[in-house]
């Protein structure tokens, strides 16, 4: 019985040799390079300020306190910054998919005059822009400074995200289905809400994620555009100001440091920004790599 | 790019009216298809307000421009901006960032991908494999302000864990982000961190599409491990590579503002001012849009100009090209 078992499993282990071995540590090593600093911060920010500026932290807690995010929840503009980046998110991604689809239907149609043009109007974007100071002009000029709105409508339209969902229509969408439903009468309108985009779901949900995690992410429009109204500060401009800036000057007064140490409640606000990604991270990484799979196929 | 007649044959109402149809008008496709042209409206409104709009705001590089004249009062200059911005040493110090930053970039980003994800593919153990990919895979997610305040929090020079457990182990601390040539080294690294583990993702799959008989053929004539990765993954993954190096030389001239903004500091001036930076700094600092725009224009065509050029060789090297 025993040896049956073997035999039956055996085939399933490939011989593991030296090589092995050592390719699976460097690989090891390599991945640890990514979790540790995190474990290192989130040490920190779990940690009696003492030991912080003793410089006695390392990967594990000492004294575990969570005074930090005590007054990381205490405070008002913390929170109102991860507000602002929840409600223009859930916006910009709305308005992306919105714009993606409106766009990547009718430029999947062989039948549409003009599409080959269109789709280049389209792509021209990827290649080449105004750039930053015709664009901040333009947002000037239309009033939107210092809005949210500012961060949610320029960079609503992602031409590559256009082309992904083209030509994932193009190629998962049977024409025969799409056939008998123009057969039957069914419109533009009715075969894109019934037929396209249940069946692109998944894609969707794909480009859904890249629209909201690289709104999530981004800080540089919000530098640019939101300067006076300080509340509408996204949580990543925030965190800019907080800690990169702020180690700025604390690096310089390097030898005063004083009781009042803000090594712990930075930690602590690095954690509270990464939280978020952290959480979704492990359900959402599937689906990237299945949209960067599409968007390295061309058509 | 191809100007044939789009003919649909499969519409049997149409059919008819395919030989007809050279003389159709543009109100029978508007008729036709209306309903594709009304979707087609609101992205083709965002992107001519949004992307084509400040097109026109490039001619300010022309200008002698006056925010509170306005761009129809300010006066008109030619190509006196564009003089004045070549001969500026803030210039030239900039262009030779941009290019520095990213050649070195594409000798170790790019490379450290490839090498990552031909580890990877020895990996036997699939939940390993998965595990370490997910782990991998993660800075990729990372805002670059975050990963700027995680370097800080490691590499800082009063503070940072590297440098205490340097400190501790007997060693003096070493200013990984606060002076110039350390500070370009860290950048390099940082960026290879981020992007390395998210770049084998193509080259697994490119990899995993590699004929397993080649690799049982190599096995029976004796091939070791390395053998088989030289000899057979390399050059049935080189389209891959190929096509990706190129992709990249057309970016050589791009830039991330975000990078290397959340990653300088007051200390380390020399490599920090890429292009990007210094038409905010220009722009929306200092207010001298005119030179800013035409810093911009400058990045944007030449960037252009590699782009298209890069196109041309991928396809005459017989890849898929980019455009």
């Amino acid at each position: 019985m025993g040896r049956s078992v073997t035999n039956i499993n055996l085939p399933r282990y490939k011989k593991v040799n030296i090589g092995d071995i050592i390719i699976g540590i460097t690989i090891f090593l390599i991945s640890l390079t990514c979790l540790l600093p995190f474990v290192h911060v989130v040490a920190k920010s779990l940690s009696a300020d003492a030991y912080v500026i003793a410089n006695k932290v390392f990967l594990w807690p000492k004294e575990l306190t969570f005074d930090a995010y005590a007054k990381i929840f205490a405070d008002q503009s913390i929170l109102q910054s991860f507000y602002v980046t929840v409600i223009i998110t859930v916006l910009f991604t709305i308005l992306g998919m919105i714009i993606t689809v409106c766009a990547a239907y009718p430029l999947s149609r062989k039948q549409l005059k003009g599409r080959v043009a269109l789709t280049f109007l389209f792509m021209f974007t990827m290649y080449f822009t105004g750039g930053i100071i015709p664009e901040y002009l333009l947002i000037n000029q239309l009033g939107l400074l210092d809005t949210i709105w500012s961060l949610v409508l320029p960079g609503a339209f992602s031409a590559f995200n256009l082309l992904i969902l083209k030509t994932s229509i193009t190629s998962t969408v049977p024409v025969s289905l799409e056939e008998s439903a123009r057969m039957d009468g069914a419109g533009h309108f009715r075969i894109l809400w019934h037929i396209v985009l249940p069946i692109t779901k998944p894609i969707l949900a794909t480009l859904s994620l890249f629209y909201a995690v690289g709104r999530w992410n981004m800080y540089q429009d919000a530098l640019f555009y939101i300067t006076y109204n300080t509340e509408l500060r996204p949580l990543q401009l925030k965190l800019y100001y907080l800690v990169v800036q702020a180690t700025e000057s604390f690096q310089l007064e390097l030898t005063q440091v004083s009781t009042s140490n803000p090594e712990v409640l930075k930690a602590s606000i690095v954690v509270f920004a990464t939280l978020p990604i952290l959480c979704i991270y492990p359900f959402v990484q599937k689906y990237f790599v299945k949209g960067v799979m599409i968007g390295s196929i061309k058509e | 790019m191809k100007v044939k007649p789009e003919v649909n044959s499969k519409n049997d109402s149409a059919l008819i009216l395919v030989e007809s149809n050279r003389k159709k008008g543009i109100m029978h496709y508007m008729r036709r298809d209306w309903q594709l042209y009304c979707l087609l409206l609101i992205p083709l409104s965002f992107t001519l307000v949004f992307k084509y709009a400040p097109l026109s705001g490039l001619l300010i590089a022309f200008q002698d421009y006056n925010i509170i004249k306005g761009f129809w009062a300010s006066e008109w200059v030619g190509f006196e901006v564009f003089r004045e911005l070549f001969s500026k040493p803030a210039f030239a110090q900039a262009l030779r960032n941009t290019l520095l930053l990213n050649i070195l970039d594409l000798l170790f980003s790019f490379t450290a991908p490839i090498m990552l994800a031909l580890l990877l593919n020895e990996i036997k153990g699939n939940v390993f494999k998965r595990v370490n990919q997910t782990l991998l895979y993660l800075p990729h997610f990372l805002s670059w302000v975050i990963i700027g305040a995680l370097a800080y929090q490691l590499l800082g020079l009063g503070s940072g864990m590297l440098n205490n457990l340097i400190e501790q182990m007997g060693g003096t601390r070493i200013p990984f982000l606060q002076e110039d040539n350390h500070w370009l080294f860290s950048y390099i690294l940082i960026g290879v961190w981020q992007s390395m583990g998210w770049g084998t993702i193509i080259y697994l799959a490119a990899i995993s599409a590699v004929n397993p008989e080649l690799y049982e053929a190599a096995t029976v004539d004796g091939a070791g491990r390395w053998r088989k990765m030289w000899h057979i993954t390399l050059p049935c993954i080189r389209p891959t590579i190929v096509t990706l190096l190129i992709l990249n030389l057309g970016h050589i001239m791009g830039g991330s503002f975000e990078r290397v903004y959340a990653l300088q500091n007051m200390a380390t001036t020399e490599y920090t001012t890429i292009i990007p930076i210094l038409v905010y700094r220009w722009g929306l600092e200092s207010g001298d849009y005119s030179s800013a725009t035409a810093l911009g224009l400058f990045q944007a065509v030449i960037g252009l100009i590699l782009v298209v050029l890069a196109d041309r060789m991928a396809k005459r090297l017989g890849e898929d090209g980019i455009l």
